[in-house]
């Protein structure tokens, strides 16, 4: 057996394409875009917002999809716990930190539920999750409609004021430093209205942290434990795992709670930074969670992904969606490109895979 | 081979993207971001008007809207306009706790802002906006059932929701009950957006509660498949049917006398009033001083002529 190069064993990485991708849109908007407002700290903040918001979900959908199974109930689990969230807060006047935590523990038992489903009843996780899609979709409204009578709970910032744990989800960091950089005339700062003088962009926001944790940690479980070994396990072939006794099940349910999770995290942020929770909050999201991880190169068939590549799929999605608009193109039209791009990634991906291992 | 067929239909991405941001070059640049989904044809109406406007004006109008009508994501739009420094923004108030930030952030940037269509003339002051140009929403909904008691004299109604998630449409309701005098509660049915379901669901609610006097629908994807339901089970022209907005769908049925009022909102003044006042403003710093309601204005079968030739285009 002839040793594998090193550049070739690199190439086989399931990231490489969303590496190319990064590389290629960055240049591609720089070139349309660069003196748009697109390369301020505004603009930064603003495609970098959203990037972290596909990043967080994509960072669940990627290892549930590795461990071999799929959730379609991320985008209603959105507007499912930020309704749990503002209905507590607002409705019930309960201190922020306990109705986080309450909505954290409801999603996790819904993320098992949806995992012991589909091991208990051996249906695809499609189908299941398609039903929790519905499920969830229509409990958030009805429980929204019928507590309040609206569709939208407004004032959970003034509930939720001065609270620490809506603080880690909503709040801002490095303050000081952006503080710092408009008073030496570096970024853009207010000049009109009360906040005159202030910089636009007052701090990186909590969501980016959030993206950050989840990616690293995701990325060292999958990669640097026993536990990651199971879960590429449980998604290559569940029998032969089994058989060389992976707890195939247990890693299959907790990949479901992940995604759950992860679902809560943007709930949560989405909620204190915009101070109300809406019943139709992440419509379409697990599709984007999907695309995100799709052209960050995992298998839909599952046993084959990486993290890094979902988070840089996030980013490619990210930059996409937003850069359209800063380079003036037609809204009705983005949704061409994205298609586009992704069948590109896609074909991409696979091209590069079947070149380098000679699979056919 | 296959890598020069990627980089080349790269490139062709590429340049298409191209072709529309050299236009920025000339004239002033605004944008007017909505709170609708792809799916709602009642915006086209406003994208007309923008493009007449612009045209006339000699000026840039982009249009960005959340394309499943998640107003968090248009939060994030509007954030991502004042980003990009244009001359002014239109924007709605669809709903204000998500976008007092992004709006007044945009005002304190000193970008002129124009509210439009959802929200009063109240928010819109507290945002900092320039002005408002739109219909108050409680007061038209209170306005038709008001009417609707005077002519029909019901004391029951459906009122049939397409887009229960906006508040907007829900004050709709919640005033055409408070003008009739009796209580909301499950009178309101969230329709759905699909033409078949909400008119499947229409004779559905018809067959289970026969003596329903009044209808209310708010707008054509709701108003439509309810004249389709009334047709069909014979009910048409025997209910009490108001509606808002208009298209060529609720001017026939007005004629049919399936359809006793079309609240007209006027979008193409929500549309075009705020390029034409924008571009005078960024030109020669004139400014009217009020807000301007371009709506309520009820459309019957004696006015309808005047109104039908352009319904769905520019009415």
């Amino acid at each position: 057996m002839r040793p594998v190069p090193r550049w070739r064993k690199a190439l086989i990485r399931p990231e490489l394409g969303s590496i190319c991708g990064t590389i290629l849109v960055f240049v591609l908007f720089a070139m349309i875009a660069g003196d748009s407002g697109m390369f301020s700290a505004e603009g930064f903040i603003n495609w970098g917002t959203v990037s972290a918001q596909f990043a967080i979900i994509a960072v669940g959908a990627c290892l549930l999809m590795i461990a071999g199974e799929f959730d379609l109930s991320i985008g209603s689990m959105i507007g499912f716990s930020g309704i749990i969230i503002a209905l507590l807060t607002v409705q019930w006047g309960w201190p922020a930190w306990l109705a986080i935590i309450t909505a954290f523990a409801v999603a996790l038992a819904i993320g098992a539920l949806n995992g012991f489903l589909v091991i208990r009843t051996g249906l695809p996780s499609f189908i299941v999750t398609l039903a929790f899609l519905f499920i969830l979709r229509g409990l958030t409204i009805f429980i929204a409609i019928s507590t309040t009578g609206k569709t939208i709970i407004g004032g959970v910032r003034e509930a939720s004021e001065g609270d620490f744990v809506a603080a880690l989800f909503g709040g801002k960091v490095f303050g000081g430093f952006f503080r710092w950089l408009a008073d030496n005339d570096m970024i853009a700062t207010f000049v009109a209205g009360p906040r005159a003088g202030q910089p636009v962009v007052d701090g990186i926001p909590m969501l980016m942290v959030w993206a950050l944790i989840l990616i690293v940690l995701g990325h060292f479980l999958l990669v640097r434990t026993k536990f990651g070994n199971w879960i590429f396990a449980a998604g290559g072939d569940a029998q032969a795992a089994r058989y060389v006794g992976v707890p195939v099940n247990r890693v299959k349910i907790l990949m479901f709670m992940l995604t759950a999770f992860c679902a809560t995290i943007f709930a949560t942020c989405q909620v204190m930074e915009f101070g109300s929770a809406a019943a139709d909050r992440g419509l379409l999201k697990e599709f984007e969670a999907i695309i995100s991880v799709v052209i960050g190169g995992a298998l839909l068939t599952g046993g084959y992904g990486s993290v890094i590549g979902a988070a840089l799929g996030a980013l490619i999605f990210g930059v996409v969606q937003q850069g359209l608009f800063f380079a003036g193109v037609e809204s009705s039209l983005f949704r061409v490109f994205l298609g586009v791009i992704l069948l590109l990634a896609v074909i991409l991906n696979t091209y590069i895979r079947r070149r380098i291992t000679g699979e056919r | 081979m296959k890598s020069r067929f990627l980089a080349l239909a790269a490139a062709a991405v590429a340049l298409t993207s191209l072709a529309p941001a050299a236009a920025w070059a000339e004239g002033e640049r605004f944008v007017l971001i909505s709170h609708a989904p792809d799916s709602d044809s009642w915006w086209n109406t406003i994208k007309n008007a923008i493009n007449v406007a612009g045209d006339q004006m000699d000026v840039e109008v982009e249009y960005r809207n959340p394309p499943t009508g998640d107003l968090a994501d248009m939060g994030r739009i509007v954030q991502q306009a004042a980003a990009s420094n244009p001359d002014g923004i239109i924007v709605t108030i669809a709903d204000y706790d998500v976008l007092s930030g992004p709006i007044s952030d945009a005002v304190a940037k000193g970008i002129p802002v124009i509210t439009i269509n959802s929200g009063t003339e109240e928010q819109s002051k507290q945002l900092g906006a320039m002005m408002h140009v739109g219909q108050p929403e409680y007061m038209a909904g209170k306005l038709a059932g008001e009417r609707a008691k005077k002519e029909s004299d019901a004391d029951s109604f459906l009122c049939v929701n397409h887009y229960i998630t906006n508040p907007a449409s829900v004050e709709r309701c919640q005033g055409f009950a408070d003008g009739l005098g009796v209580e909301l509660g499950q009178q309101m049915i969230d329709s759905g957006m699909d033409p078949s379901e909400v008119k499947s669901k229409v004779m559905a609610y018809l067959n289970a509660n026969p003596d329903t006097g009044a209808i209310l629908t708010l707008g054509p994807n709701s108003a439509e498949p309810t004249i389709a339901a009334l047709d069909e089970t014979g009910k048409a022209g025997q209910v009490y049917f108001g509606t808002f907005d208009l298209s060529s769908g609720i001017a026939d049925a007005i004629k049919a006398g399936t359809i006793n009022f079309a609240i007209d909102q006027q979008p193409y003044l929500q549309g075009y009033l705020p390029v034409v006042i924008l571009t005078n403003y960024a030109r020669y710093g004139v400014m009217p001083g009020n807000s301007i309601n371009s709506g309520p204005g009820f459309i019957t079968d004696s006015n309808i002529e005047l109104v039908e030739k352009y319904a769905g285009q520019y009415r």
